[in-house]
């Protein structure tokens, strides 16, 4: 798989998603990780594996832990994904503006 | 310049505001008229919304249904908790995508500012798991719409690989 898929497929799964939006707050083991997502921690040691794949995570050895961080690709991606849900959102008001704007008109226009 | 605020606040907070250049009735009005509602409340350009039901009463309940025409779709449910016109609503929300999302508690004031509204909009998940999951959601939604930026961005994620793979070898 190509790194630009890897990036694709990791981003696809909403747990990873999730996984990386818990690891903006701040680093985390994978008993950390586990116990908010109600996952197995083999089963969450595979979806970071996968995000590490991909190039999005990173982790840091420190005595028999590994916390895990964003790497700086992986802030890159929720910076990228948090600007799109911002975008949604300002599109939406954009047109509540046009609205807004059509609501007066008509007021003016029976006032007349 | 942008008009719209959008950050978290604590583990279960989201704070959206906006400012509008027409007063609060009309931006009240705007959220409680399902064929207003209809005009506006779409996300990502080619979405629609062909089932907007909504009755604006407490305890009153709502139904949002979106379509991208495309075979893609999802709708919102909710409840009316408390409307005092034309300053607040409070109402609770829940995603079926198909399966419900934990509710979402929210409470949206409108406040003259000027001769315009200061919209502010609280939304309150029932804990950080979910509003991470929120967020995550709400982002694949505005992934649909850019799919092209998005796929322009991993490819720059993917040139950085292999120049670091370059570097490696």
């Amino acid at each position: 798989m190509s790194s630009l898929d890897a990036a694709f497929a990791a981003l696809a799964d909403p747990t990873r998603r999730a996984i990386l939006a818990r690891l903006a707050k701040g680093e985390a083991t994978v008993n950390e990780l586990a116990e908010p997502f109600e996952m197995t921690q083999p089963a969450i040691s595979q979806h970071l594996k996968v995000l590490e794949g991909a190039g999005l995570i990173a982790q840091r050895v420190e005595g028999t832990r590994r916390p895990r961080r964003l790497s700086s690709a992986g802030i890159e991606a929720m910076d990228q994904w948090l600007a799109m849900l911002r975008k949604a959102l300002e599109t939406n008001y954009d047109r509540l503006d046009e609205v807004l704007a059509g609501m007066e008109k008509h007021k003016r226009g029976k006032k007349r | 310049m942008s008009k719209m605020t959008l950050k978290t606040e604590g583990d279960t907070q989201l704070i959206v505001t906006r400012r509008f250049t027409a007063p609060p009735e009309a931006v009240y009005r705007a959220h409680t008229d399902p064929k207003l509602i209809q005009k506006w409340l779409l996300g990502p350009e080619g979405w629609t919304m062909p089932v907007c039901i909504n009755e604006a009463r407490p305890a009153g309940k709502f139904r949002y249904e979106w379509t991208n025409g495309k075979g893609g779709g999802f709708y919102i449910t909710g409840e009316y908790v408390e409307l005092e016109p034309y300053s607040r609503i409070v109402h609770i929300e829940r995603m079926h995508l198909p399966d419900p999302t934990p509710d979402n508690h929210i409470e949206t004031r409108f406040e003259a500012d000027g001769a315009g509204t200061l919209m502010t909009m609280r939304m309150t998940l029932p804990d950080g798991k979910t509003r991470a999951a929120m967020l995550a959601t709400g982002m694949e939604r505005g992934m649909e719409a850019s799919y092209d930026r998005l796929a322009e961005f991993l490819m720059s994620l993917s040139a950085r690989g292999m120049e670091k793979g370059a570097g490696e070898s």
